[in-house]
């Protein structure tokens, strides 16, 4: 188990340097010159230099390189070009809201998802099944706005059950009523996904000897399902919800948008329009270390479940 | 005439199998049809738009502004009095073009690195396998936000990032079948024939694989519609007046509190075009790999 750790860390160290790499050549790959963008026709050439020297740009491209490597290890992601403040500081202010976010909605799709999955599994080409698959395709043809808009249509716009814009959290009635429509929106998208992978776990795990000897002696048919099949089917499933993680993340980008709702998407978004290039690329610092990291876990996640991975 | 004795015996899968084989899937599934018909309406449709466009697209009509449907304008007009079912007529030549060209560019670029990955195998392999998985666990609308946004949002820079986005797709699907196939008696007996790698990876590898790969582009398709349309949404689409379903919705949402039907044609246009594609491509999976039922 030690062994397989060391290695699992050093390859989460050894993707996060690649993708750090690529971060920096995705920043640098900008056509022109980012502080004559930033300034614009206007500025004078005395200004583009003072900005060049402040963003580090006209430094060699390889000390650049270095000293975003040290800064982006350390945490220092350098200053946002709008407002001045630590990028770190700007991301941190707002990473809450989006961990809120993604955890509320994953726990909504596994909830959601598992069960349908199961149902369909063991009903395989019988009703329940072809309709969950319909269901579940149907979720996945949603792009995560239109979804989010329809929500707000129909819940908060209609029905007046939730107001369209809410932050406002002091009570647990209101910090419902802030998270209730956004969590929805990805929750569905994410079980119409979770479905699917343990619909197909399910079929894969059903087709085993052990289950068909448990049947053979005699274990009744929910046991089975239950212990013998779902337990196992879980595993894999561990690893794909992991793998779907960036897909929830992407999401949340647009469910920010359309409920207004302060967090890492509407922060990316901002960079983007304001095109802060110091602020891009810490979020994509941070985007990056999330997804290194959720991966690194859910594979020890994985070993730890599974005694049959081969921890080599 | 190229076909040879040789290469008839060198291999035992005729040219074009993959055709067969895909018109045998669809019938095994006929949900698959269903998907297409769709599809290929809406193709047609965006093909003759000019022709059976109500209205010209960009045309104002300033006394009619923000107009509910089956009011003279069968789905209303827009803030600026635009025709909505011309605009949607014409945004879906947008969609089916990004997505189209993105999905082949990927295609063709992420079939031959897991080709070429599958076939060498070894060091090679590890690599760009690697860097593939590491593109595919970074959230993908990301970096298409980000690489439309450092590149400008053209119809071209577009269908790059997208593309981008989709390539180690394609080469994870492409690669599992290339290790498979490639330890196949007829590529030893290519092999012995003296066919070069390149012969025996295009004549002999891709037309084994390419049902798998078919699939996975209807599939991709339907992820690339989506993924244009978003990217429309948060304003980095093609440039405003041109129509986009993506960017018809992000203007109808400023007046959503009021004029809700703005955002919804473009919604349910996109939701059908996407729904087809799936199930389009799920049937033609389920038909081609009953293994991978389910799976994505």
């Amino acid at each position: 188990m030690g062994a397989f750790l060391v290695k699992r860390l050093m390859f989460a160290v050894v993707t996060l340097f690649a993708v750090l790499t690529l971060v920096f050549i995705v920043v640098r790959i900008v056509p022109g010159d980012p502080a004559l963008v930033i300034l614009g026709d206007q500025a004078d050439a005395q200004a583009i230099a003072a900005l060049q020297k402040r963003l580090g740009i006209d430094r060699p491209l390889f000390e650049q390189y270095v000293s975003f490597l040290a800064g982006a290890l350390r945490g220092d992601w350098g200053t946002s070009l709008v407002t001045g403040r630590p990028v770190l500081v700007e991301v941190m202010a707002v990473l809450p809201w989006t961990l809120e976010l993604t955890a509320v909605s994953l726990v909504l799709g596994a909830v959601i998802g598992v069960p349908l999955g199961a149902w369909a599994a063991i009903n395989r080409n019988r009703m329940p099944d072809y309709f969950t698959r319909i269901l579940s395709l149907i979720g996945l043809s949603f792009p995560p706005f239109v979804s989010a808009i329809l929500l707000l249509i129909g819940f908060a716009l209609a029905l007046r059950w939730f107001p369209v814009i809410s932050s406002n959290r002091g009570t647990p009635w209101e910090w419902f009523q802030s998270i209730a429509l956004p969590a929805v929106n990805l929750g569905l998208i994410m079980a119409a996904y979770i479905t699917r992978v343990t619909r197909s776990a399910m079929l894969e795990v059903m087709q085993e000897d052990y289950v068909r000897t448990a049947r053979a002696k005699g274990v009744p048919w929910r046991v089975i399902v239950w212990r013998h099949a779902l337990r196992n089917a879980l595993i894999p499933v561990v690893t794909i919800v992991g793998l779907y993680l960036s897909i929830l993340i992407g999401n949340s980008v647009l469910t920010e948008i359309v409920f207004n709702r302060p967090g890492l998407g509407k922060l990316i978004i901002g960079a983007l329009s304001q095109r802060d290039y110091m602020m891009l690329q810490g979020m994509m610092v941070i985007y990056t270390l999330i997804v290194v990291v959720v991966n690194m876990l859910t594979d020890i996640v994985y070993a730890v479940v599974d005694p049959r991975v081969k921890l080599a | 005439m190229s076909g040879s004795i040789h290469e008839a015996s060198a291999a035992p899968v005729p040219r074009h199998r993959w055709l067969r084989t895909t018109i045998r899937a669809f019938n095994a599934n006929k949900t698959s049809w269903l998907g297409l018909v769709v599809f290929v309406i809406v193709v047609l449709l965006a093909i003759f738009a000019p022709w059976i466009s109500p209205h010209d697209p960009l045309e104002q009509d300033v006394f009619s502004k923000l107009k509910p449907p089956f009011d003279n304008y069968y789905l209303g007009t827009d803030y600026y009095g635009r025709d909505i079912l011309s605009r949607l007529l014409y945004g879906a030549q947008i969609s089916l073009v990004i997505g189209i060209a993105s999905t082949v560019v990927a295609l063709v670029i992420g079939s031959a690195i897991g080709i070429v990955a599958g076939w060498y195998g070894g060091r090679l392999d590890i690599v760009v396998m690697q860097t593939m998985d590491m593109l595919l666990a970074f959230p993908s609308l990301i970096l298409g936000l980000i690489l439309v946004a450092m590149l400008g949002p053209s119809v071209t820079n577009i269908i790059i990032a997208i593309a981008v986005t989709s390539i180690p797709s394609f080469a994870r699907i492409a690669r599992a079948p290339t290790i498979a196939i490639k330890e196949r008696e007829f590529i030893d007996a290519g092999r012995s024939l003296g066919f070069s790698d390149t012969r025996l990876m295009l004549r002999h590898v891709l037309p084994n694989i390419f049902p798998e790969i078919l699939v996975m582009g209807s599939l991709w398709l339907a992820s690339a519609i989506r993924t244009e349309a978003s990217l429309a949404f948060v304003g980095l689409g093609v440039k405003p007046p041109i129509p986009t379903w993506g960017g018809m919705i992000r203007e109808g949402f400023e007046n959503i509190l009021d004029s809700y039907w703005l955002v919804l044609a473009p919604s349910i246009a996109i939701l059908v075009v996407v729904f087809a594609l799936n199930i389009l491509g799920d049937g033609l999976r389920d038909a081609i790999d009953p293994k991978l039922k389910g799976e994505r």
